[in-house]
């Protein structure tokens, strides 16, 4: 009998290979699409071609503004960015409190679970009136509604993972004495961090897209602001390589919280090999 | 692995096909319309409605198909990118999204021009003057823009004594509501339910600037050119709607409130937006304005603003780079790219009554 399907491994360069198959392949249907497009009409924004990307980015990336004198993609990024960073800093502080308190002190949960558990079904976008007339229209806003979005998410996950927690582990820490304060402290948050990185990284996506929606709707600078600006006359030069670098920094976010999680906290994946 | 390969080149050519037959120009029968929400092109999804359109399409053998699109950047973007043969659409964006992208864009229909539907409004402050130092809130590169620059012009301020912040214009009512902006551009509906708000004063508006934001019904060239039945139909469908839309009788005021209702108002909301949009609801008047020194004044103007802000495309080395051609064949810019054309030939027909 043959070695069965789900038994045979691809080698060292089959991994790699079949790893970027799809990239490629994708790759070389944008190029016919593109080419096809541009034999009818050599100007095409739509699909642009190799030469005109590129001449995009050494634009937006290389050669300073007329108009400001910034370098756009530079000045967009460090805008993001930093929304982003300050978003998910306060989101993540509001979950990790909040989380473990939910989780284990029984008066506060039955005081506020429900109500985290309706706030975060509410669409931060059907608010946003209200959230321009409180928090204004300037970086407060954008900030606030990465809060908005992601916090209650990253708090309940908090809350459930408190509870998850071996009832056991809990009981000897107080037979040895401890007082609640210890318990949270020494027991239950050192074993949460690692689990709320890990739930950060699942919200980056979210996180994202609230930001872009926040810059689309009022902004002077940001990777958001300048995708909605250049689409009013279809810019796809320009849209496509700030795509292809959100994209980027989407990913790398994702890479270098995973690599902090596994230096800082060593014994989570010792325990799950 | 060869299987493999010979799939994704069998997918791969498909796709390539179906990319490919977007914007195909050749003689054909069915035809499609796009359309977004705005005063003065309120008569097509009522002429769709009340079945003139098809009365029209008929009358020249062919289909024609007139679809809602929710975000008006959007309708451009389709039409240039192949999916629609005709769009509702400013003077302003028709030069900078299709011609400037190289699709070759004929203003079939003048419709209108905004006589105070764009307008300048600041908190604390009577004059346009008092604008200088604020953060101004707009749809960037829009009309609004183009308005905001000709109204600085005015004060003998340029855009360097304001900041402009790009604000979409679905949110602009309620951003006006923050205490910290004082000073928005925005269009009707928004602008009249801005105009409600206390503290809110209007300091300049398109008034000012008549026959400058032209709003128009714009047909793919070569479209047009193969299928002249296309243009005839909709110019007839089109003058049709406008005569029963401005008679005083029960006829003409139940079409103006269903033109209210599709745009989400009602039958006063609408009336109140058609007095600053100023229609031009006769062929003749029409054919006239598309025929005058006025019309070519305004491009120049609109072309000028549009070049210094980038919008013909990086790779326009003056105002001149895009050609715009006005009936009688002459052309501002550039003789040998041609992309936006004001044509008086099917609006004349219908002047003529020759459809």
């Amino acid at each position: 009998m043959s070695r069965r399907l789900i038994n045979q491994r691809p080698g060292r360069a089959g991994i790699i290979y079949l790893g970027a198959l799809p990239f490629l392949l994708l790759l070389l249907l944008y190029a016919f699409a593109s080419a096809a497009r541009r034999a009818e009409n050599p100007n095409d924004k739509l699909l642009p071609g190799a030469a005109a990307l590129a001449d995009a980015v050494r634009r937006v990336a290389f050669e300073p503004d007329k108009r400001t004198g910034q370098i756009v993609l530079w000045s967009d990024t460090a805008a993001s960015l930093t929304r982003l960073a300050l978003g998910l800093a306060a989101a993540t502080t509001i979950a990790f409190v909040g989380g473990l308190a939910n989780g284990i002190i029984p008066y506060v949960r039955a005081g506020l679970s429900p109500f985290v558990a309706v706030v975060s079904m509410v669409p931060p976008m059907a608010i946003l009136p209200i959230l321009f007339i409180v928090f204004g229209l300037g970086e407060l806003s954008k900030v606030m509604l990465i809060i908005i979005g992601v916090a209650p998410c990253l708090l309940r996950d908090m809350q459930l993972r408190v509870e998850e927690m071996p009832g056991e582990q809990l009981i000897k820490a107080q037979t040895l004495g401890a007082s609640s304060w210890q318990v949270i402290t020494r027991v239950v948050a050192p074993q949460m961090l690692p689990r709320l990185l890990d739930s950060v990284r699942l919200q980056l996506g979210p996180a994202w897209l609230f930001l872009i929606s926040a810059e689309a709707i009022a902004a002077e600078q940001g990777l958001g602001y300048r995708i909605f600006l250049v689409r009013r006359y279809l810019a796809m030069d320009v849209i496509l390589p700030y795509v292809a670098w959100i994209t980027f920094l989407a990913f790398l976010a994702d890479f270098v919280l995973r690599r902090l999680n596994r230096r800082c906290f060593p014994w989570l994946y010792v325990s799950r090999a | 692995m060869l299987k493999t390969t010979k799939r994704a080149i069998a997918i791969a050519t498909t796709l390539l096909a179906i990319a490919a037959g977007g914007a195909g120009a050749a003689e054909k029968k069915d035809f499609t319309l796009a359309w977004t929400i705005y005063a003065g092109w309120m008569p097509w999804p009522y002429a769709a409605e009340s079945g003139i359109v098809k009365k029209w399409a008929d009358k020249y053998g062919i289909t024609i198909t007139v679809t809602q699109i929710n975000d008006y950047v959007e309708s451009i973007n389709q039409y240039t990118a192949g999916k629609f043969d005709a769009v509702t659409v400013t003077n302003m964006d028709t030069l900078t999204i299709p011609a400037a992208g190289g699709v070759d864009s004929t203003a079939l229909i003048i419709g209108d021009y905004s006589n105070g539907n764009d307008g300048i409004v600041l908190k604390k402050g009577d004059t346009l003057a008092d604008i200088k130092g604020r953060k101004v809130n707009l749809v960037e590169l829009s009309v609004s823009h183009y308005l905001l620059a000709r109204g600085l012009e005015s004060v003998k301020l340029s855009e360097k004594d304001v900041t402009v912040v790009n604000t979409s214009d679905a949110d602009i009512v309620s951003a006006f509501a923050a205490p910290d902006v004082t000073a928005v551009v925005p269009w009707n509906p928004q602008l009249s339910e801005i105009l409600k708000m206390p503290g809110a004063k209007q300091v300049f508006s398109s008034q000012q600037i008549p026959g400058e934001i032209l709003d128009l019904a714009v047909v793919n060239t070569a479209v047009l050119k193969d299928n002249p039945a296309f243009g005839k139909a909709l110019v007839g469908a089109w003058f049709e709607t406008l005569a029963l839309m401005r008679q005083d009788d029960a006829a003409g005021t139940a079409a103006r409130e269903a033109m209210g209702k599709l745009s989400g108002t009602t039958l006063e909301g609408y009336e109140a937006q058609l007095k600053t949009t100023f229609m031009y609801y006769t062929p003749a008047a029409a054919v006239a304005f598309a025929k005058s020194p006025e019309l070519r004044k305004s491009t120049d103007l609109v072309r000028t603003f549009s070049f210094e802000h980038g919008l013909l495309g990086d790779g326009a080395k003056s105002k001149d780079a895009v050609g715009i051609a006005f009936p009688g064949g002459e052309v501002l810019g550039s003789k040998d790219n041609v992309k936006m054309r004001f044509d008086a030939a099917f609006m004349g027909l219908a002047a003529d009554g020759k459809l």
